[in-house]
């Protein structure tokens, strides 16, 4: 499970790094799509992936016994979840605003911060 | 210490923005709320730096969990001195906005925006646990976001595409960093890491995540190789809002570099050299950068990188001395910059442009406003009783110590190339006749503006360029402010302590 893991990680952040260096807008937020869910996975697997229960003490019970998933990663990839979704709507609004504005979604013709005025 | 009243410049801004989205159509009592807000939140600032001051680093634990397990805000001295200079800064924004904001802008809820930043920067200064520093630094990006496009003209969207994809990528290689930093503690607390990470023996790793990190920083602290969406982007806002990004987004970037690696990763002998390096870089590239251009905003951005790296290179000496000169140097930077890209939204409502081919004859046409204008030109280029002088002599001091001559001649390069480039920008804009105005422009000149917005502009330049002038002429006591955070930071036994009790 984890080598599968790690081999799908190295995937999505190289695809994503890939996407990111292309001239097309909509390619660029696809390559930042990408490359925050391989840092969520990341963070999955990195909080150790263990085969046990959820960390819930039983009414009964004083400690955990058993083995169990730390559950502070699943909080993590949650709030990153929430975050780059918020980001991710923006950057998507934003890349629509511009092509109406500067009518292309190729970079390299987005120079009108680079004359000197 | 424990003291939940910590959270209170982050709690009051929340406050403050949600009370300006009720008068989101009232223009003018958001103007009020804002300017009052701020001049409160400095209120709060300065007491809890006193408070601070006098009883040392104080601690909130979020719903009474212990540290390490639940979520702390740590004020120490480094915490609450950055938090100040925020909100003065922020005052000094928020009163130059009355005057040079547009009413459109005002509209789409520019203040409001405004106030969700500071608040994220009020949070990224006094959070003591890694994954909440890297949510506070998500809230300060969004709310740039929709700072640097609101208007949505067009070179504003191009900047902003730079500007955003960059920051979305600095997010990502910092989640990255916390998500290794987790895989080998298990902890997120800084106080626990700063422990935890002590005692690993793979230090190949270690320095991995601290390279993971430098790179997350520094892109958003904008350091050499990794700088290029900064001058694509921060000439492209109104001057109101470059101003809070010059003074405060990079320096961010720089707080938490300071206080991840004097606190989790103390530099081995390999990152002292990387950041050595990365430093000299940076004030070559951003002052050799500034002297070619011609647009007076872009001559201050690159400036902000230039500058960035002195502040680089005080982390890259890393001695007592150098830290002092680094924070004492932001301390100043942060008022500069601000009050600069005011002092070139001032240029522009008066002569209409930003091409110092264009400006001209401001001494000959505004005497009493060029003076004011001077004060944090030459601030910023550090001629002995202005504020930048100390920062430097402490920065080459600590260069001197640890017999780093090639980052000391940097320096001074960068001293010398930041000075011919305030003398060109001054004999050209202030001393050369002036030509005739372009007239093909919506927005009003200075001169025709309401005599309330004229004060506002140039109460809120004269208020930041006093600030300057005390941090100059009152170097002792900003020096007694940090040494002792050089010192904290140098020592983070008090830190540890606060944060997890006495061991």
């Amino acid at each position: 499970m984890e080598i599968l893991l790690v081999i799908i990680i190295g995937l999505l952040y190289a695809a994503g790094i890939y996407m990111i260096l292309r001239r097309s807008l909509v390619k660029l937020i696809i390559g930042l799509i990408l490359l925050g869910n391989g840092a969520n996975l990341l963070i999955f697997l990195l909080g150790r992936i263990v085969k046990g229960h959820p960390p819930i003490i039983g009414s009964t019970e004083k400690a955990l016994a058993d083995i169990y998933a730390d559950p502070l990663p699943q909080a993590l990839i949650l709030t990153a979840i929430v975050i780059s979704f918020g980001l991710q709507a923006f950057a998507i609004i934003l890349v629509k605003r511009a092509y109406k504005v500067v009518k292309t979604d190729d970079l390299d013709e987005m120079n009108a911060t680079d004359e000197d005025i | 210490m424990s003291n939940p009243y910590i959270v209170l410049p982050i709690i009051f801004q929340l406050f403050l923005a949600i009370v300006l989205m009720f008068c989101w159509t009232q223009k003018n009592l958001q103007k009020l709320v804002s300017t009052v807000g701020s001049l409160i939140a400095v209120i709060i600032a300065v007491i809890m730096f006193v408070e601070v001051w006098e009883v040392g680093p104080m601690v909130t634990q979020a719903g009474n969990w212990e540290a390490p397990y639940g979520i702390t805000f740590v004020a120490d001295t480094f915490s609450v001195l950055m938090v100040l200079l925020t909100t003065l800064s922020g005052l000094g924004v928020s009163v130059f906005s009355v005057g040079a904001v547009r009413n459109a802008r005002v509209k789409f809820g520019y203040f409001p925006i405004l106030h969700f930043l500071i608040m994220g920067l009020c949070g990224a200064f006094l959070a003591g646990d890694i994954f909440n520093l890297y949510v506070w630094f998500e809230i300060i990006i969004i709310s740039s976001f929709v700072l640097i496009t609101i208007g949505g003209e067009k070179a504003q969207l191009e900047g902003s595409i730079k500007y955003v994809t960059m920051n979305l990528l600095a997010s990502v290689v910092f989640l990255t960093a916390i998500a290794v930093l987790y895989g080998l503690t298990g902890s997120l607390n800084m106080a626990d890491l700063s422990n935890k990470v002590a005692e690993i023996e793979n230090r190949g790793l270690v320095n991995l995540t601290a390279i993971l990190f430098l790179v997350g920083f520094g892109i958003k602290s904008a350091v050499f190789p990794l700088y290029f969406w900064l001058p694509a982007s921060y000439h492209t806002p109104p001057p109101a809002i470059s101003a809070i990004f010059g003074g405060l987004l990079t320096k961010v970037g720089v707080y938490a570099l300071l206080r991840v690696f004097t606190l989790i990763f103390i530099p081995d002998a390999f990152l002292i050299t990387l950041i050595s390096i990365m430093a000299a870089l940076t004030i070559f590239s951003g002052a050799i950068g500034a002297l070619i251009q011609n647009n007076i905003r872009k001559i201050f951005s690159y400036l902000i990188i230039c500058h960035i790296g002195f502040m680089l290179a005080g982390l890259g000496m890393y001695t007592e001395i150098a830290i002092l000169g680094a924070v004492f140097y932001l301390t100043h930077d942060i008022i500069v910059k601000t009050n600069l890209f005011m002092v070139s939204g001032l240029m522009f409502k008066i002569k209409g442009t930003y091409s110092l081919r264009l400006l001209g004859g401001f001494y000959k046409d505004y005497p009493k406003l060029s003076l004011l204008m001077a004060i944090p030109l030459f601030s910023l280029v550090g001629i002995p009783p202005l504020s930048g002088f100390w920062a430097k002599f402490y920065l080459i001091q600590g260069g001197l110590e640890v017999n780093n001559l090639v980052l000391v001649g940097f320096i001074i390069l960068g001293s010398f190339l930041t000075l011919f480039i305030i003398a060109r920008l001054w004999s050209e804009a202030f001393w050369k006749t002036g030509e005739l105005v372009p007239k093909k422009l919506k927005v009003k000149y200075f001169h025709e503006l309401k005599p309330l917005k004229r004060t506002a502009i140039v109460a809120s330049i004269l208020f930041l360029a006093l600030i300057s002038l005390g941090i100059g002429l009152g170097a002792e006591y900003v020096i007694q402010v940090a040494e002792r955070v050089a010192s904290e930071l140098m020592d983070p036994q008090a830190y540890k302590e606060a944060v997890l009790g006495k061991l």
